[in-house]
């Protein structure tokens, strides 16, 4: 039993206050945009009453239309096919017998991750442009959905492998031993233990790529706008709160695919 | 050997014949953690991430086509233009630090953004780490929340604060503390402040999964040995979560070395950091080598900080 007086003695004197502050510094701001979203006045910062009119013209721009369909296209195609082979990579790389190049195949899946995006973003741009150049190739939108896959790739492999290193493997040779074929075992068992893992993998894939901004910008070509580029392109215009509205959106679907993927986790945890 | 005398709840203790039929077809079951199957994954980021980083390489040795990409002709005057520049009369090179200054500011806005958000995340991570449980939870997903959450939308919450008609400014002038805006937009300010705010969850929570860790009874001990709190914090808290701060340092070093939409938004393309130089050469100055070239420089200070890191917590393995 934990007593009052360990407690105690673990507290640092001005620590909770720090750590409140943190929060309020985290949040704050946050909270100051998404107020101003129900302005009724036109000013970003000045606050006239309330009103749901500015998600009302945001939600019927032209313009936003397009970019939201751009970002789902791209967002969910990129999540489908980096969840696929981050949960194969991971199936195969996980509690394995140590295969040659394994430590390199995971510098690789991990490398997206080390390597700074603004690198990552030229370096792809520089990629499309030359096989454009070279070949004639462009895949239009199927750039930014390779470039989005790419980044994806270790944010869904890390929770898949996470699950698998806390795996019991005696149920797959239970299996294994009731005459399971490899497939039925790997399907029955191995499978249905690991869908939280891809689930959580899943939705982080979802949210990095719906909230992309420096990757897609330089790689996007014409009407290729995500819903990113689309408020870069009203901060550069004379400001309504309609751009308050849109950034709420964006953080409430960020809001709710962390949720999902911590309650996933917090709930292989118990 | 096998997967099965991997497992250390294998059984041990059975015939020798039924021990080599378990091992068979635990064998059988794990034939299917095929490496082919890390194939699709790896051909991927081989193809779409790893080949665009040689490109760039071999880009950078190239000369900067008129209207944005490359002829292809070797030359090393990207690394050169980095340092110096070319006399248009008499064809000398004559050293202009323009872009070191670029990367000295950026290093400095890095260095200054890990310390203060170290000073504020390690109190506040092993604030969580001391709650009971359930709090904790909470905790987590509070600082999980902005960790995942847009980065741009992030940053234009401070920009709409600290405009000149923004809150800030209005609280002080309706106070009648100051008579006209003070400008903070477009300052170094504004942009060490949005590094701050941007990365500030990149360096609690992997302080907070090291602290978590942390064994609490150690604490007691040096309490039973007459420390005091702050004995207690530097000897026995600090040391013990090194692994958490390196890890957390670099968490937040490395993203905001080559940070670009902060600067973006809130340097207004007038105080530039290395990631807004290197774009700005893919577009408006149409230098894709010296881009190439720059981005490469970036990537080996990247490189030097990661170097840093494994040697020191691989250090850490060896000693135990």
């Amino acid at each position: 039993m934990a007593d009052a007086r360990t407690m105690d003695i673990k507290d640092q004197p001005g620590f909770r206050t720090i750590a409140v502050i943190c929060l309020l510094v985290l949040y704050v701001p946050v909270l100051i945009l998404m107020i101003f979203s129900l302005n009724s006045g036109s000013l970003v910062t000045h606050w006239e009453g309330v009103t749901l009119n500015w998600y009302g013209s945001a939600l019927l721009n032209e313009e936003f239309h397009s970019a939201a369909k751009n970002t789902l296209i791209i967002s969910v195609t990129a999540t489908i096919v980096s969840t696929i082979c981050a949960t194969l990579a991971a199936i195969g790389m996980t509690r394995v017998k140590p295969w040659r190049g394994l430590a390199a195949a995971f510098m690789v899946i991990n490398l997206p991750l080390m390597v700074p995006e603004i690198i990552t973003a030229v370096a792809t741009l520089s990629f499309f442009a030359l096989i454009a150049g070279t070949f004639g190739l462009n895949f239009g939108i199927g750039n930014l959905i390779l470039a989005h896959t790419v980044f994806c790739i270790p944010f869904a492999y890390m929770p898949v492998r996470a699950r698998l290193e806390d795996m019991d493997l005696t149920l797959e040779y239970a299996a294994a031993d009731l005459y399971a074929t490899p497939w039925n075992a790997f399907r029955r068992i191995t499978l249905p233990l690991l869908v939280p893992g891809v689930m959580s993998g899943a939705a982080l894939a979802f949210i990095v790529s719906f909230d992309d901004f420096t990757i897609t910008q330089l790689v996007a070509g014409p009407g290729q706008t995500t819903l990113p580029l689309y408020i870069w392109n009203q901060i550069r215009r004379p400001m309504t709160p309609e751009i308050n509205a849109i950034s709420t959106i964006l953080l409430m679907v960020s809001i709710l695919f962390v949720s999902i993927s911590f309650l996933i986790a917090r709930r292989r945890a118990k | 050997m096998t997967i099965a005398t991997l497992s250390p709840t294998a059984p041990s203790q059975v015939t020798p014949s039924k021990a080599a039929l378990f091992e068979a077809r635990a064998v059988k079951a794990g034939a299917r953690r095929n490496r082919l199957l890390s194939l699709p994954a790896l051909v991927i980021i081989g193809i779409f991430g790893v080949l665009p980083l040689i490109i760039i390489c071999v880009y950078s040795f190239l000369v900067a086509a008129p209207y944005g990409g490359v002829q292809w002709q070797f030359s090393t005057d990207a690394y050169l233009n980095f340092l110096f520049q070319r006399d248009i009369f008499d064809d000398t090179l004559q050293f202009t630090p323009d872009f070191l200054i670029i990367y000295l500011r950026s290093f400095l806005f890095a260095v200054v953004t890990t310390v203060i958000c170290l000073l504020l995340g390690f109190p506040t991570a092993y604030f969580m780490a001391t709650r009971p449980p359930a709090q904790r939870n909470w905790w987590v997903l509070l600082i999980t929340i902005p960790f995942w959450s847009n980065l741009l939308v992030r940053t234009l919450a401070i920009m709409f604060i600290i405009r000149d008609e923004g809150l800030i400014n209005d609280a002080l002038l309706a106070l009648g503390v100051i008579d006209k805006p003070i400008t903070m937009l477009y300052t170094n300010f504004a942009i060490q402040l949005g590094l701050l705010y941007a990365f500030l969850p990149f360096m609690v929570l992997p302080l907070y999964s090291s602290l978590e860790k942390l064994d609490f009874r150690l604490i007691e001990a040096a309490c039973d040995l007459y420390a005091t709190r702050r004995q207690v914090l530097w000897r026995v808290i600090i040391p013990l979560s090194k692994p958490g701060i390196i890890a957390g340092c670099l968490l937040v070093f490395i993203p905001a070395l080559g940070a670009y939409v902060t600067p973006l938004i809130l340097g207004g393309g007038v105080h530039l950091m290395i990631g807004d130089l290197i774009a700005q050469q893919f577009g408006s100055g149409r230098n894709w080598p010296l881009g190439c070239a720059q981005a490469l420089i970036l990537m080996a200070a990247v490189l030097v900080a990661l170097f840093f890191y494994v040697r020191n917590t691989s250090g850490k393995v060896q000693h135990g």
